[in-house]
């Protein structure tokens, strides 16, 4: 691999990064400075073509989240009730026999299917989920707790079933040159669609959301759809704040607009679409008056916006997460798809291209082609007859491999049509963060007879219905391969904290243990060189530069443009795309055949001020929730200090003219309410917010309280997804559900009695104004930007979380890790010393990028 | 010798603290201790606000001359997501901030 060393020994190595660690969707290289096998600093890999040596704070925090002392170090054993925070640390050995000896009785008693295999948002975690369940013999991989799993799944299938593939906002990211590709041309236009941009974790994938900076620096202008004002909107040409759940009927206005005004790519729809003229009808349905009217942007925006976005070549939409939490997310993905199709935007330079990843290499399953290329069309045909919610929704069965969320609740409610027994859970948080109505959940997983949850930190979730817990580790501690996204990255394991175990590692040994045809591989680098042998390397040569990306056109259809003209898309190597029809389905034929509508249209929300005026009423706010946050990662990450900084406490945001109207203050704490429940949150007045809607991020607990029940790391008091329904998927395509962005509440005080849930929470402050005294300002060579008063500096140099169990505990002095505070007298001495070292040299100026 | 400072495009600086993280575990800064911190400015507009980031260089900074010598970037630059940061001797930094669109420098 790629490494070198600085003369105090420091070795620097490069290396992919995927979370559990950083907490994201991968993508990104790094380097790790590692000395005497601790992992001293991270820092961006220059020489890797996706972020070119940036990153984010996330991964930058990454020393003080692999050594916290709170992190799980060995696997636990509940040894008290569930709930009790009670633990007795045990073997790696005892563990896995454990695990080993109940599934084994479960799949004897029950069959394979009664265990459940969950996991958290699409990261490091699938891959060897699925081959852990599918080993075992389940067909129920979940992401466990998400209604209609609600985040890029629905995106996921539609596209498939518009286009036949994935595509994603082209930033020259197949391309080792980037932006310096001949063919490349930055898109005139872009659309941010429901997507902030410091927030919207950097890397997604197939983008990274920085590189909407770099097209604006290239020239590219945008056009912002968002219910509120963002960093975005306030340097876009257009905005149009539209009301959360209408995107759908926007999406439709635009499509009236550049039909009927011809602005469409005649060439291409005439070549390569399929049910023009049923769209052309159906647009005619929603004039931009009409749509105006639904969404609240102004008609005359709508226009002007489609009109801009028409005209524009090439142009592109970037989107995000809301599209896909109503019922008729399907519709309103297919709608958008619709919009780039026939403006003659896809697969060309600058517009949307066909994602596929780099020589269609899988280890994680992102659609059905590569479920069967890894497990074979007669294996997923078996598993496809028992999986929760194969019978109900005909796309479940069709697409993917994921058991719904919604249904699995149900069926271990009712142990109808066959029972539930257990819950194997990696890097699920879903009392905190995934599921909808929680306490639905947790009465649920309570009554199963046995629970693994593994994390790299106790959660809610593991104090509340684990029996056996197991350590995760991040990403410098482990062997993997990033494959759902580009570039291809190898990770490779660099420094081993305690006993802690990747997922790979623990999913190896257990389906070894519990089905040992499923692995013929003698080690886990076999597997890898396995899965990834597409690409002609093997795990240890894609380790020696970390990472790659296919040829220009090569066979796969993972790399290049205008591939549908060039037979690359297709398994009969014909042009076209790899849909039934081969072509760009606006009429999707699938759809059809599943009874559902195959045209896009809109859909009042479970909650809104049209489809349930009553309750408009009494709750006269739309809520808003899922807001991403640029430095904490949904439930990651509120231990880490460098990052909980930055967003210390839970909020709510109001506009400043609702507070007033409300009576409420800045600051204060309130209850928002809905019909289900009720959270604590504390307002934060902010005029970026339209005046009839609120907006609460979610996944907040506080791993500084208790964690024993009923406080549970006080996600009763401040989980905002107690106001959410499950259930409430689409009830064809099963996609597409968590109503997380429009549902219906009021804010009001907190009563007399009602405790602040961070009242508690014990922060130390040190006050460094003495310090300031004592240095004479004569002794300062840079400039004084202090004044006449000593500016107040707080600063926390230990996080002092309460530890609750009793039998656990784990705190390992690792003086290299400790935030050292530095005084200003060292800082200066420091600042005098380097100085002097450097006079009369010159550095070249240090700006990169222009 | 030579003074050094710093150019930040305010413009497209998009608050996304990963300077501010950069800076701290570079120097092995405590939480809430920082060498470099961004503030957001929302200013209601006629119609709408304006939001900008704009990253304050404090005492604690020493502009990573380490790092300079060896031809790095300070650890802030180089990880800064937008791109929006550059360092220099000070005839170069001016030069540097006629090109940018919100341009702010701190001399150090």
């Amino acid at each position: 691999m790629s490494c070198k060393y600085l003369q105090d020994g420091t070795k620097v190595v490069k290396t992919g990064a995927w979370s559990g660690g950083p907490g994201c969707h991968g993508g990104c290289g790094v380097e790790l400075y590692i000395k005497d096998g601790k992992l001293m600093k991270v820092e961006g890999d220059e020489d890797h073509p996706f972020l070119h040596g940036r990153l984010c704070p996330r991964g930058l925090a990454m020393s003080q989240y692999a050594y916290h002392p709170n992190r799980l170090q060995h696997p636990l054993r509940r040894v008290g009730a569930r709930g009790e925070n009670k633990w007795a640390r045990i073997s790696w050995d005892e563990a896995l026999d454990e695990i080993e000896y109940k599934f084994k009785k479960i799949r004897q008693e029950d069959g394979a299917e009664s265990m459940v295999f969950g996991q958290g948002t699409g990261r490091d975690a699938g891959g060897s989920l699925i081959f852990l369940a599918y080993a075992y013999g389940s067909p129920n991989w979940t992401l466990f707790g998400l209604s209609g799993i609600a985040c890029f799944t629905p995106r996921l299938a539609a596209m498939n079933m518009v286009a036949g593939d994935i595509q994603f906002e082209d930033a020259a990211q197949c391309f080792p040159d980037r932006y310096d590709d001949p063919e490349f041309v930055p898109p005139e236009v872009m659309i941010i669609w429901g997507r902030g941009t410091r927030g919207s974790q950097c890397a997604d994938h197939y983008y990274s959301s920085h590189w909407v900076v770099d097209l604006m620096k290239r020239g590219t202008k945008f056009i912002v759809v968002d219910p509120r004002q963002t960093w975005m909107s306030t340097r876009a040409e257009k905005f149009l704040q539209i009301r959360p759940g209408t995107d759908c009927a926007l999406a439709l206005g635009m499509l009236n607009v550049i039909i009927n005004e011809e602005l469409y790519d005649k060439e291409f729809v005439e070549q390569w679409t399929y049910g023009f003229e049923d769209l052309k009808k159906r647009v005619q349905e929603y004039p931009p008056e009409k749509v105006a009217e639904i969404t609240w942007a102004k008609a005359e925006d709508i226009v002007e916006a489609a009109r801009m976005y028409a005209k524009a070549k090439p142009a592109s939409i970037r989107w995000g997460q809301p599209l896909d939490s109503n019922a008729n997310s399907i519709g309103t993905i297919q709608a958008l798809n619709c919009l780039w199709a026939i403006t003659g935007n896809l697969d060309v330079p600058g517009g949307e291209i066909i994602a596929r990843p780099p020589y269609k290499v899988t280890i994680y399953p992102y659609s059905t082609w590569e479920t069967v290329q890894l497990y074979g069309q007669e294996f997923v045909d078996l598993m496809n007859q028992k999986r929760i919610g194969c019978d109900k929704y005909p796309l479940v069965k069709n697409f993917r491999s994921w058991a719904i969320s919604d249904d699995v609740l149900e069926q271990m409610e009712t142990q109808q049509p066959y029972p539930l027994r257990g819950l194997y859970l990696y890097t699920n948080n879903f009392m905190a963060c995934t599921a909808q109505d929680p306490h639905r959940y947790y009465e649920a997983v309570k009554k199963l007879d046995f629970n693994v949850v593994a994390d790299c930190f106790m959660t809610p979730t593991c104090q509340a219905v684990a029996d056996l817990v197991i350590p995760g580790t991040t990403f410098a501690e482990k062997d993997s391969v990033f494959t759902t996204g580009v570039p291809l990255n190898a990770i490779h394991k660099e420094i081993q904290v305690a006993e802690c175990r990747s997922h790979w590692e623990v999913a190896f040994e257990l389906a070894k243990r519990l089905n040992p045809q499923a692995v013929p591989w003698p080690t886990l680098k076999d597997l890898f060189d396995a899965r990834i042998a597409v690409c002609g390397k093997t795990f240890d040569e894609l380790s020696e530069n970390t990472w790659d990306l296919a040829p220009k056109d090569h066979e796969s259809g993972c790399s290049g443009y205008y591939r549908y003209k060039k037979g690359l898309l297709r398994t009969d190597g014909k042009p076209g795309f790899n849909t039934p029809t081969g072509k760009v389905e606006l009429f999707s034929t699938l759809l059809e055949q599943y009874g559902a509508d195959p045209l896009p249209h809109h859909e009042e929300p479970v909650e809104s001020p049209l489809s349930t005026p009553e309750v408009y009423k009494e709750y006269p706010l739309i809520l808003i929730t899922g807001r991403r946050m640029p430095t904490m990662f949904h439930s990651e990450h509120r231990q880490i200090p460098w990052l909980r900084q930055f967003e210390q406490e839970p909020i709510v945001e109001l506009n400043p003219k609702t507070a007033e109207k409300l009576g409420l203050n800045d600051g204060q704490w309130v209850w928002i309410e809905g019909v289900r429940g009720k959270c604590k949150r504390k307002l934060r007045c902010t005029p970026v917010i339209h005046e009839k809607i609120a907006m609460a991020p979610h996944a907040w607990w506080l791993p500084e309280t208790n964690g024993a029940a009923p406080n549970l790391y006080g996600v009763w008091d401040i989980n905002v997804n107690q106001l959410i329904p499950t259930g409430m998927n689409h009830p064809l395509t099963g996609y597409g559900g968590a109503p997380t962005k429009t549902m219906l509440c009021k804010i009001y005080p907190l009563g007399e009695n009602d405790a602040i849930p961070t009242e508690n929470t014990q922060v130390n402050r040190l006050d460094f104004s003495d310090l300031y005294n004592e240095v004479p300002a004569e002794d300062m060579e840079a400039p004084d930007y202090r004044g006449d008063k000593p500016r107040e500096f707080a600063t926390r140099s230990s996080w002092d979380i309460p530890q609750n169990t009793p039998v656990y505990s784990f705190k390992h002095p690792q003086a290299h890790m400790e935030t050292k505070h530095m005084d200003l007298e060292e800082v200066y001495a420091h600042n005098k010393a380097f100085k002097a070292q450097f006079a009369d040299q010159t550095f070249a100026p240090c700006s990169q990028e222009r | 010798m030579k003074k050094y400072g710093m150019l930040i495009d305010v413009y497209y600086c998009s608050g996304c603290h990963s300077c501010e993280v950069a800076c701290q575990q570079e120097n092995h800064y405590a939480a809430e201790q920082f060498g470099i911190q961004i503030t957001e400015h929302i200013i209601p507009k006629k119609q709408g606000v304006t939001i900008d980031y704009v990253p304050y260089v404090t005492d604690w900074c020493h502009l990573c001359l380490g790092r300079l010598k060896e031809g790095r970037r300070p650890s802030c630059a180089k990880h800064c997501m937008s791109q929006c940061m550059y360092v220099g001797p000070i005839d170069q930094v001016v030069e540097e901030a006629k090109n940018a669109r919100k341009p702010m420098l701190y001399f150090k």
